[in-house]
């Protein structure tokens, strides 16, 4: 049984690898809690406490590039509505964030202020139960899970594939972002939700809450990867490479290709509703923009980036890319366009395979 | 006495003077002055039986000419000089000017006194003001008048308006009379007028009735009779106006499907050619519409006279333009691509990224403003209420023009045949000995080149902005995915299809809803017809 087990993980990972997972855990679980939390505010190894919903942030960017490349790097499937799913997840936070504050909005309502300004009287069906911190959660996950099932249902057994794929997700994402602009919606228009003040009882603007999220995401984070790993060093995970190399041939060989593609379409939306979730406590707001096409398409490029078909490098990616961002913004704002547009045409000509890949590349050579 | 001299003889020299540079025409009229000159002095008498007779005269005599001193009466703004010769201040000036010529008089006279109008003076003049003005030789003077007299709503007004209304001899005028009339009619007391004016609102068929007719039509009417035919009519009104409406909708969607088969139509040729996905294709757009604005500033800035013809140099610049950027793309871009299509997406995505920021900092972030050509500007009325801007009928008719081009380009040209050949199997059209490349870089410049001309039609009747682009593509995507590709007959469908039904369901759902519903149906309709409405066999399948 033991052998079994060690065996399996040994498939996952090479013992080197493993360390080095080892290492991130512990950096993510304990090396950074601990510099923030314990070392004194005036050492150098102190991590300030506004950095912390920051990285926060890049965790569930990278949780969100782990699920992209999921898709895109091991099944082929290119999608534009994972911003979707992502902003979701975020809204059903969003939700239970706001029935959270219950009569301490402006108006002392026992409605979100959003719908008192509508001068609406009671709840909207789909908001009840989102005071409940497991069901919101459960619908932050369930939600999207559905959507993207039933869509990749009709889409995969029509055989929409390649860029008609991507196009048609990013339809979907497009007319969801048109639903959720709307105030009749019931989600807060275009200026959505915000104002949180406390989750599970704990304040959102306390530096303990803060890091508890910074760990929920890193813990996220670690095991989704993982589990990414366990699905694509499986037997299943080999059709699906199969599939996307050559979708008629593994048909013929009795896969039957939509089911594959439909569990791990459904997978990588659940990762991204989480990584969405985990994100609306730590930065505050959540609003209809997060769905603009444009998003989705820049989750692309982190993957591309970071390198197709490698999960650490997809992670890696978003971090680069958001890292940049968060810099070139704040100094030089109009040229971050440039550099985002100049990544996208760069790495598709001449990094195929992003960093990773020319990583293993150089790698390879020294070894030699 | 010497002072008097000039003013006297200024009418006589003015009217020689421009007898000898003007056209006979203005010298008669001014001629003629000489004669009102008499009557109009009359006016100031303090006699008031003289005034009267002298208004009536120039009632009978109808001379247009005493339309200003006439004004200048009623409003206290009349005045005399010491020899009796009479001037009128215009609102808002401070010079006087002569009440019989209506020009400026210089040097300003010395000693007028204001000629005292009382009540009796002026209820007797209205009716002749109103009287010269309806048969005053300008259109626009006669229905100002109409519109007036309709305002006050008298029976002496009705009078008026019907006289005037057998001698109408412009039908836009004829018409506004017909339905004052008809106005005074419903608004009467008696039933047989009110008969009348119901009979004659049912031929008009406006809407502007409906406040009348709805109040004869309410249960409040003791007439039953009236009150029954009021309703018929309140019916036939209500029903014209949702046809209208309908109508209106219907033109709106023709024209954004225009704009959208625009940009569709050199979408659906790359990417039925090369399997392109060009995310950069809204940007040609854009600039397209940028490079129209450019042109007119151009004119703005270096031959004003000739700004109104700036469509015209914009038309052929905007093509070249985006062809010359498409081609560029496609030279250092876009053919290292081929044969991966999602990575050709990202590229170009990017490069849209870079195009933007672009035109953001060279014009800014702001919308620009693009104005319609004066030849432009307007519509035509084909009913009541229904305007079709000669901007937007331009566009559609510009789409026609720009689709049967490319149709005979790919139908009737040997260029044409080559990329039919490409289309449909590449390597057989090479083996034939086809340039492919070649033809690659010419098929992407002239879809590139279209969509520049879209965006001309764009900046006539839209917002010109860095984002234009992204409104259209995903729009101009949906055509191509319902259209099928490599077909002009799907884009065009396609297109005139999504504008319609995007309009036609605004005013039931919302024009957001109306958007999420379009989408929606396009998902499932690609459950039924994977390959789009028209299919050809082509690259993409193969």
């Amino acid at each position: 049984m033991f052998a079994r087990i060690r065996h399996r993980l040994l498939r996952m990972h090479s013992p080197r690898a493993w360390m080095a997972v080892g290492i991130a855990a512990a950096v993510l679980l304990l090396l950074l809690p601990i510099s923030n939390g314990l070392i004194p505010a005036k050492s150098a190894f102190h991590l300030p406490d506004y950095l912390v919903p920051l990285l926060g942030k890049f965790l569930c960017f990278g949780l969100a590039a782990l699920a992209m490349d999921l898709v895109w790097g091991f099944a082929g499937i290119l999608s534009l509505g994972h911003g979707l799913f992502f902003a979701l997840g975020g809204y059903a936070i969003g939700m239970y964030l706001m029935r959270s504050i219950e009569g301490e909005g402006v108006y002392r309502s026992t409605l979100p202020d959003f719908m008192v300004f509508l001068d609406w009287k009671t709840l909207p069906w789909y908001w009840r139960g989102f005071d409940h911190f497991p069901y919101a959660l459960a619908a932050a996950l369930l939600g999207p899970a559905l959507l993207a099932f039933l869509f990749g249902y009709l889409a995969f057994r029509s055989k929409i594939k390649g860029v008609y794929f991507s196009i048609v997700t990013q339809a979907l994402t497009y007319a969801a972002m048109l639903l959720f602009f709307q105030n009749a919606a019931g989600f807060g228009g275009n200026n959505g939700m915000t104002d949180f003040k406390r989750i599970l009882g704990y304040s959102l603007q306390a530096p303990s809450t803060r890091l508890a999220l910074f760990m929920a995401s890193g813990l996220a984070l670690l095991l989704s990867y993982l589990s990414c790993r366990y699905i694509i060093t499986s037997k299943l995970g080999r059709v699906v490479t199969a599939i996307r190399d050559a979708e008629l041939k593994s048909r013929f060989c009795g896969y039957e290709s939509t089911h594959y593609k439909l569990f791990i379409w459904t997978f990588s939306a659940i990762l991204c509703a989480l990584a969405g979730a985990l994100y609306v406590p730590q930065v505050g707001i959540i609003n209809p923009s997060e769905m603009q096409p444009s998003n989705s398409i820049e989750m692309a490029i982190w993957v591309a980036v970071g390198g197709r078909g490698s999960l650490s490098g997809a992670v890696l990616g978003a971090w680069i890319i958001n890292g940049g961002k968060s810099w070139l913004t704040a100094v030089f704002p109009s040229a971050w366009l440039y550099v985002l547009g100049t990544l996208f045409i760069v790495v598709t000509l001449f990094l195929p395979k992003g960093v990773a890949g020319a990583w293993a590349t150089l790698t390879r050579r020294w070894g030699k | 006495m010497n002072s008097h001299l000039p003013h006297a003889a200024s009418p006589r020299r003015l009217a020689s003077l421009l007898a000898a540079s003007f056209t006979l025409l203005v010298a008669a009229a001014t001629v003629s002055a000489g004669a009102l000159d008499e009557s109009l002095r009359d006016l100031a008498s303090p006699d008031s039986e003289i005034v009267e007779r002298t208004l009536t005269q120039i009632g009978s005599r109808g001379d247009e000419l005493a339309i200003p001193a006439l004004e200048a009466l009623c409003d206290g703004r009349l005045l005399a000089g010491p020899d009796g010769t009479l001037y009128f201040k215009a609102p808002r000036e401070r010079t006087l000017r002569s009440a019989v010529t209506g020009a400026p008089v210089d040097p300003q006279p010395s000693g007028v006194r204001e000629v005292e109008v009382n009540n009796q003076v002026r209820r007797l003049a209205l009716p002749v003001l109103a009287q010269l003005k309806l048969k005053s030789s300008s259109e626009s003077v006669r229905l100002a008048a109409a519109q007036e007299l309709a305002e006050r709503g008298s029976d002496e007004a009705a009078i008026l308006l019907r006289t005037a209304l057998d001698k109408e001899p412009s039908a836009k005028v004829r018409d506004f009379l017909t339905l004052a009339l008809a106005r005074f009619d419903l608004q009467s007391e008696t039933a047989q007028r009110q008969m009348a004016g119901l009979r004659v609102a049912n031929n008009l068929g406006t809407p502007s009735l409906k406040g009348e007719i709805g109040r004869l039509a309410a249960a409040s009417n003791p007439n039953l009779e009236v009150r029954k035919e009021a309703g018929l009519v309140l019916e036939v009104i209500e029903s014209r106006q949702r046809r209208i409406d309908m109508l209106g909708a219907l033109f709106h969607g023709l024209s954004l499907g225009s704009i959208l088969l625009l940009a569709a139509l050199g979408l659906a040729v790359t990417f039925g050619l090369l399997g392109v996905i060009n995310m950069a294709h809204g940007e040609m757009l854009m600039i397209g519409a940028y490079t129209t604005y450019a042109v007119q500033m151009a004119f703005e800035h270096w031959m004003p006279g000739a700004l109104r013809f700036y469509l015209l140099a914009a038309v052929p610049l905007s093509f070249l333009s985006t062809f010359l950027a498409g081609v560029v793309l496609e030279r250092t871009i876009i053919r290292f691509l081929y044969g991966r299509p999602l990575e050709t997406l990202l590229a170009t995505w990017g490069i849209s990224l870079v195009l933007i920021q672009t035109v953001r900092l060279i014009f800014g972030a702001q919308n620009v403003a693009v104005a319609n050509p004066t030849w432009l500007g307007g519509g035509v009325e084909i009913a009541h209420g229904l305007v079709l801007p000669y901007s937007r009928i331009a566009v559609i008719i510009f789409a026609i023009v720009v689709t049967i081009a490319v149709w005979a380009l790919l139908q009737r040209t040997r260029l044409g045949l080559q990329v039919r050949a490409v289309t449909q199997n590449r390597s057989m059209a090479a083996c034939l000995g086809i340039a492919t490349t070649r033809i690659d870089m010419w098929m992407f410049g002239l879809g590139s080149g279209i969509a520049g001309l879209g965006g001309v039609a764009l900046s006539q009747i839209g917002n010109v902005g860095p984002e234009l682009g992204q409104t259209y593509i995903i729009d101009s995507f949906m055509v191509v995915v319902v259209g099928g590709v490599g077909r002009l007959a799907g884009s065009i469908v396609a297109s005139l299809g999504l504008g319609l039904i995007n309009e036609i369901l605004e005013p039931f759902a919302g024009a957001v809803l109306g958007k999420i519903t379009v989408l929606v149906m396009i998902i499932l309709f690609i459950q039924r017809r994977p390959q789009g409405l028209f299919t050809l066999k082509g690259r993409i399948e193969a």
